[in-house]
């Protein structure tokens, strides 16, 4: 049994099932979300998750917050609060950022490159369907004998080899799990974009979102595999003797680092480059005014994806590298800025003069490009190799990418909920109670994560469970923000679910300064998104 | 009413099926039950591989049930040229995903031959490491003699080339390249015979590709029981043994599914599945093998001989 496409321009007719006449729906019941193929049920399915395991995550966070909020121990051990911040990372990185970059990626790519769906549906099913089970044997060891990941969630040797609980050998599994689905969703976005594009929508005339995860795809492949060695290392060295991390058998613990960050680096960068692009459709749509500079938006992109292989070592400045390396990876970091700098000034002069309206979506990215440029100063003076052995490892640095994480990827993902949402549900999501959501978060985050500047800059360690004194009035202040923050996220549930049930009508164009095919499509978009290939208009470019 | 098989600009887009997601809970079916076992062995007492080869046998019968179904959705004409326009780019670029995957371990290699073993012997811009920790330890490669040979005992032989051109007539690895190096070729004349729809030609070429592949993992079984048994050199006599087992062990385990994708693809040839025109079952499985054949020659270049 199968259902076909169209994908000719002169097809007549608009039926594409084999079952019955008519557009083909959905199943109906457990069925639908379990076996499907459709890339819109999929991109739900990863968008739904990886809010649960923000939510989870989240909790993780507000533990350890609650533990910070005084000096001294008051409700945890010190053992558990190394699993807290260990899982809350892995999660954030793993769970809630990546699977929700990708499930914007299934909704939205095969309609604005104008295809039916993604180019390997099936396996597009399996990308998600294997993300339940790692995450299920991940957060399962946390119950399990001798705890959880409790080594940090870069989980550097030996700490994880060595020193680590039973549980590790789950957690690699684990990983090996979210890699394979991440490879494997890669190529599924690689082979739509590259394959599956209307006619008349050349590689520069694709939309921004198309060609930032077009680029974080292919770092997907480049660095997955090489985290992939880096834990299969790991299970050697804890199960079959062998020392790669272990200089008494003439390997180094320092080598895991090397390997850890030529994936970790590129990985923050697939944590930003598709918020990038998010944020590249909502600002020109809300200023009603095309993206300044789209060429040059593209080059930096790529420029960024090419630096971010040859900057890993400003992670472990203070491991001792020889001196050349370490001016080369100061260098070729602040290099970085140059592209960045690029991307925020475009993001300004898109605004520049436009007949600029704050929606809910704008609020958010305009708050990304503002404190997204924050976390990356930070991120500059953390580039810079003898300040950084001052920083290092200090509250200073969970600052810095809290800042590009959270107003940062996160607020570009809300951004793009809110943006889209008419698309998805064929309804309007409210804006007073989406305004509130975004000053809550906004608050939140800036009452969260500034003060552990301060903290940081003035010699707090990260993942400690206790301090010293003179700290504790800036982390119970960073303890009100996490839980404002927190809870204002089950206020955007709220939003959401509000505007799913009670929402009004959208039309297809919800947004008049929005551009691109997808706005093309009626609101709901179809089970289906284009049955033909849909003629690119200039009017549709660049949007 | 809509047909692929007749219409070839459709884009087929399978019906929901169960595949992905019992695949999915047969992984990690599989992979908790090698943790478990793994932990249990480690701690001293006996694991058990019951779960885990359950989850196996699972990932086997969805397999062939999942490329069967697109064998035959393929044979009825289901898909288009867009379609396996797909395939190619999806072979092409897990390929590529596989390569970076060797080359972490690679990269571990060379880190370790270049920069942590000099420094450990007490040579270079963190020489200072060895000085403080083991002194006595010198800087060669292969490492016979590790830092701290009470915890990892060195290899009493390593694998290294024969330094005398006379040697390699005994040298195993030497006949690997060999094997290998041919099964690249006669894999080429079959795909040659396919573009010249020469079936028995491919049959024959295609059969002696597999015979290689096996021929090739024998003789690494042969070289591995000789390192264990004879030459003293394990995955526990550190850094040396370590990058050895682990790259030509890998190197191992895709020669393994190389050769049983071709096998796969010769019972295929036997039931004349392909056409000049449309062969990628076939090119895939021979794409990944030129792979496995050149991940080889750098395993040779700087495993065996540099």
């Amino acid at each position: 049994m199968s259902e076909v496409i169209h994908t000719d321009h002169h097809a007549a007719d608009y039926s594409v099932d084999q079952h019955a006449g008519g557009q083909h729906g959905p199943e109906k019941g457990l069925a639908r979300w379990l076996f499907t193929t459709n890339h819109k049920d999929i991109g739900t399915m990863y968008l739904w998750f990886s809010f649960l395991m923000f939510l989870i995550g989240g909790v993780m966070a507000l533990i350890v917050r609650s533990e910070l909020f005084q000096p001294g121990l008051q409700f945890l051990k010190p053992e558990f609060f190394n699993q807290m911040t260990t899982n809350h990372g892995l999660i954030m990185v793993f769970g809630a950022i990546m699977p929700a970059f990708v499930g914007l990626a299934n909704w939205l790519v095969p309609m604005q490159v104008g295809a039916p769906d993604m180019a390997l549906p099936r396996m597009n099913n399996l990308s998600f369907w294997i993300l339940p089970f790692a995450f299920g044997i991940m957060i399962w060891t946390l119950f399990s004998d001798g705890g959880g990941p409790n080594f940090g969630w870069t989980f550097y040797a030996p700490l994880s080899t060595t020193y680590a609980p039973d549980s590790v050998t789950y957690f690699i599994f684990a990983v090996h799990m979210m890699g394979a689905s991440s490879i494997m969703g890669s190529i599924n976005i690689i082979a739509t974009i590259l394959n599956m594009r209307a006619p008349g929508m050349t590689l520069m005339k694709m939309p921004m979102f198309i060609w930032t995860w077009l680029i974080t795809a292919y770092l997907l492949l480049a660095v997955m595999p090489v985290l992939a060695g880096a834990v299969t290392m790991m299970l050697f060295d804890i199960h079959f003797d062998t020392s790669f991390f272990n200089a008494a058998g003439g390997g180094d613990p320092v080598m895991f680092q090397h390997i850890f960050w030529f994936f970790g680096h590129p990985e923050v960068y697939i944590m930003i480059l598709p918020a990038f692009g998010i944020v590249s459709h909502i600002i020109p749509a809300f200023a009603r005014k095309q993206l300044f500079g789209y060429d040059s938006m593209v080059y930096a992109v790529a420029s960024i994806a090419f630096l971010s292989f040859i900057v890993w070592a400003h992670h472990m400045f203070t491991v001792g590298m020889p001196l050349a390396g370490q001016l080369f990876f100061m260098y070729s970091t602040m290099l970085i800025a140059v592209p960045t700098g690029v991307k925020v000034f475009n993001w300004i002069s898109t605004m520049w003069k436009g007949s600029m309206t704050f929606e809910t979506p704008m609020l958010f990215a305009i708050a990304f490009v503002v404190l997204f440029t924050m976390g990356g100063f930070s991120g500059l003076m953390l580039a810079i190799t003898p300040a950084d052995y001052q920083y290092h490892d200090t509250y200073f640095v969970v600052a810095h990418f809290h800042y590009v994480l959270v107003p940062g990827a996160l607020f570009s993902i809300i951004a793009g909920v809110y943006f889209w949402f008419p698309k998805w549900t064929g309804k309007m999501y409210s804006e007073s109670l989406g305004k509130i959501h975004f000053w809550l978060s906004f608050i939140g985050v800036n009452v969260t994560f500034f003060p552990q500047h301060f903290s940081g800059l003035a010699g707090m360690p990260r993942r400690v469970p206790d301090y010293a004194l003179q700290f504790a009035d800036f982390n119970m202040v960073s303890s009100i923000g996490a839980f404002i923050f927190g809870f204002s996220q089950l206020f955007f549930l709220f939003v959401i679910l509000h505007g799913i049930k009670s929402g009004k009508p959208a039309v297809a164009r919800p947004w008049e300064g929005a551009r691109g095919l997808e706005w093309t499509l009626p609101s709901p978009a179809p089970y289906h998104s284009f049955t033909h290939p849909p003629v690119v208009t200039d009017a549709e470019v660049h949007g | 009413m809509a047909n692929p098989a007749e219409d070839s600009s459709i884009y087929y887009v399978p019906h929901n099926g169960w595949y992905p997601v019992v695949l999915a809970g047969a992984v990690m079916l599989t992979l908790t039950g090698l943790g478990s076992y793994l932990n249990a062995t480690s701690a001293g007492g006996s694991g058990s591989l019951t779960q885990a080869m359950i989850g196996f046998g699972l990932v086997a019968v969805v397999l062939y049930f999942w490329y069967a179904k697109v064998i035959t959705e393929n044979r009825q004409g289901m898909a288009n040229e867009a379609l396996k326009r797909s395939y190619v780019w999806g072979m092409g670029w897990f390929i590529f995903s596989e390569v970076m995957f060797f080359a972490a371990f690679f990269g571990a290699l060379f880190y370790a031959r270049v920069l942590s073993v000099a420094w450990l012997g007490g040579e270079g811009a963190k020489g200072i490491t060895g000085e403080y920790l083991w002194p006595d330890f010198e800087s060669v490669w292969p490492v016979m003699s590790t830092p701290n040979p009470g915890v990892f005992p060195g290899p009493e032989q390593n694998m290294s080339a024969p330094a005398s051109v006379a040697g390699w007539t005994g040298y195993l690895p030497f006949y690997n390249t060999v094997i290998l190096l041919t099964s690249s070729l006669t894999v080429h004349v079959a795909h040659g015979a396919i573009k010249e729809s020469k079936r028995a030609k491919l049959n024959l070429w295609l059969g002696l590709t597999v015979l290689l592949g096996i021929a090739f993992l024998c003789l690494q079984v042969l070289e591995y029981v000789e390192a264990y048994n004879h030459m003293g050199l394990t995955l526990g006599t550190g850094i040396y043994g370590s990058t050895f087992f682990l790259l030509t062990g890998f190197h191992g385990f895709h020669v393994t599914l190389g050769t049983f994708i071709l096998l796969v693809q010769f019972l295929r040839a036997r039931k004349g599945h392909f056409t000049a025109e449309d062969c990628f079952g076939f090119e895939a499985a021979s794409w990944y093998w030129h792979f496995v054949d050149v991940v080889w020659v750098g395993l040779f270049v700087f495993v065996y001989i540099v």
